[in-house]
């Protein structure tokens, strides 16, 4: 049965009203990650997670990449670029340590990430990544960039699907906003929080963006990066890490400069 | 010489509509678009045959309600109450699936009452899918409805736009493919009440752990002849770990432009008097000020 007696212009001249089809090179794989540094250490963090839609693709995808023994790197947005992106870095610092007997300082990732990034100007790498690590003068640091090479040395810096939830946080722990000193005591000082409280601070971050962002979950894996000569006592030891939470040095990737990595992973709810 | 027009064969699809849908779509915000589900429910149906039981309808339910990416709550009741012995899980927008269930039961009750008996789920059903088909869908409830009545047990699906389904084990929502491959695996006719409940547990538990928009507890209800049980968090598998740190704030943490403070203590004098028009003593009108703060129209001392 037919509506028209004459059937309808588009129907009779389909050239009048082209059908365009269009391939979306872009997804968004969710998950949340963050870095937080201290005077002498830089902490690095992400979920384990990988979504698209409303459907885990695994609960097990790596977003957080040990580049040298004083630098890690987290990626989050589209994960298909964020592991190429890295595949790129690793490479420019091998080429590095071949041309120059040494690897790459931190401040220099950060430059050469900006161009790396930025040489994508107009089909870009749909990531957000956050870099951590000691600098050359021993203090930790953690640089932030936007997906075309933005970037900024930073205390801390949250990014991916729970960023709304945890920066405030962050900026209210960490750079103590909204928070007025007790009358006669000595004002805040942003960051140079220990070890202890960063780490603490990182695993409240990543259980309660669980807790509110369905995207956020599974697993968790922080990189401590500590400054040569710096103690350990407030990573290694019983009782300073909570249950279910295990530590694991990293070997150094190089010579050996005396900054040493570790790992900690914990789990996270799966729901 | 004159072409003439190549007659359509008036079978398969009928287009007839596009033209105007797509007119409609240019003068609208667009043609409308489907809303996702954040939910996984469930229903079979068990016992009779040779199970030895007797005959009745197990609901399931998760508890994660989402806007957008984010958990607005994490332990909601999508188990709805109809009638004494049907109740109605709802997926899709939750203001649509609670009104639609809240108005359909007060319906059921006030057609039991006029016909002195207890509502058919049948009855519940039709009177769901004319009010959605009505709506042509704007009214997004997805529903699985389930209960037991004079002709036994029965199981349905209602979908928004009015259509419905009756089936021995069903599935809804976004978590639906997830319980519907634990349904398809292990599903069993004449199941015993244990048996439906243990199966109805896993499919949510499925929906909870692999879909994004399903999370936190498990809620079951079991709907036989002799009555209603509802197992509100019947699992709790999401407990949420203690935090690692204490965020209290110390007192005058939040800083202030100014400060003000009033008492908002009146004190008056009352004259105690006995007897209408007796003489009273040592009382004389007295001009107060008025509109000076609280109780001042009212001729009241202010206790500063």
């Amino acid at each position: 049965m037919a509506l028209y007696a004459q059937p309808p212009t588009s129907y009779s001249d389909p050239t009048t009203a082209p059908i365009e089809h269009r391939f979306n090179p872009y997804s968004d794989n969710g998950g949340s990650i963050l870095a937080i540094a201290g005077k002498d250490f830089s902490v690095i963090a992400g979920d384990t997670r990988q979504s698209e839609g409303y459907n885990i693709q695994t609960r097990y995808a790596r977003k957080v990449w040990q580049l040298t023994d004083k630098v890690v790197l987290a990626t989050n947005g589209f994960s298909a670029d964020g592991n190429n992106f890295v595949k790129r870095v690793k490479q420019r610092l091998e080429w590095y340590e071949h041309a120059h007997h040494k690897p790459m300082g931190l401040k220099s990732i950060a430059r050469m990430i900006q161009t790396l990034l930025y040489g994508k100007r107009f089909f870009p790498y749909y990531v957000y990544n956050i870099l951590g690590g000691i600098e050359e003068d021993g203090s930790g640091a953690v640089y932030s960039f936007d997906p075309v090479g933005s970037y900024e040395r930073e205390a801390c810096r949250a990014a991916g699907a729970a960023q709304s939830l945890i920066q405030p946080f962050l900026d209210n722990q960490v750079y103590f906003k909204n928070q007025q000193p007790e009358p006669g005591a000595a004002p805040f000082v942003a960051g140079n929080l220990p070890l202890s409280t960063i780490l603490s601070l990182v695993v409240d971050s990543f259980t309660s963006a669980t807790e509110r962002h369905i995207e956020v979950g599974d697993g968790m894996e922080i990189y401590v990066v500590m400054n040569k000569g710096r103690t350990t006592d407030d990573l290694i030891g019983p009782g300073i890490l909570s249950e279910g939470m295990h530590v694991e040095e990293l070997g150094a990737l190089g010579e050996g400069g005396g900054e040493r990595t570790f790992l900690v992973t914990s789990p996270l709810k799966r729901d | 010489m004159v072409v003439k027009a190549v007659e359509t064969p008036n079978i398969g699809f009928d287009f007839s509509n596009h033209a105007r849908n797509q007119f409609l779509g240019q003068r609208l915000q667009g043609t409308p678009k489907a809303t996702s589900t954040g939910t996984t429910i469930v229903g079979v149906i068990f016992g009779g045959g040779d199970s030895g039981e007797e005959a009745g309808v197990c609901l399931g339910a998760d508890t994660r309600a989402t806007g957008g990416p984010i958990v607005a709550d994490k332990n909601c009741e999508k188990i709805h109450y109809l009638t004494p012995q049907i109740r109605c899980c709802g997926a899709g927008t939750a203001a649509d699936t609670e009104f639609v269930t809240n108005l359909i039961s007060s319906n059921l009750e006030l057609h039991a009452l006029s016909q002195g008996r207890p509502a058919r789920i049948v009855t519940a059903m039709t009177m769901l899918k004319q009010y959605l088909f009505r709506y042509q869908g704007h009214v997004g409830a997805h529903l699985v409805l389930g209960g037991v009545d004079s002709t036994g047990p029965h199981l349905f699906t209602v979908h928004a736009h009015g259509s419905t389904d009756k089936l021995p084990y069903v599935t809804m929502g976004s978590g639906s493919l997830a319980a519907m491959a634990v349904f398809e695996s292990s599903f069993k006719e004449n199941m015993t009440r244990a048996e439906a409940v243990a199966l109805v547990a896993r499919a949510i538990r499925s929906g909870i752990f692999n879909d994004l928009g399903s999370g936190s507890n498990v809620d079951v209800a079991v709907i036989t002849k002799s009555g209603t049980e509802m197992l509100r968090n019947y699992e709790t598998p999401n407990e949420r770990s203690n935090k690692s740190r204490n965020y209290k704030f110390r007192r005058g943490t939040t800083a202030w432009t100014k400060e003000n403070v009033r008492s908002l203590i009146v004190s008056e004098d009352v004259k105690i008097t006995t007897g209408a028009g007796k003489d009273q003593g040592g009382f004389e009108a007295k001009q107060v000020p008025t509109g000076a703060g609280v109780g001042g129209e009212e001729g009241m001392d202010l206790d500063s």
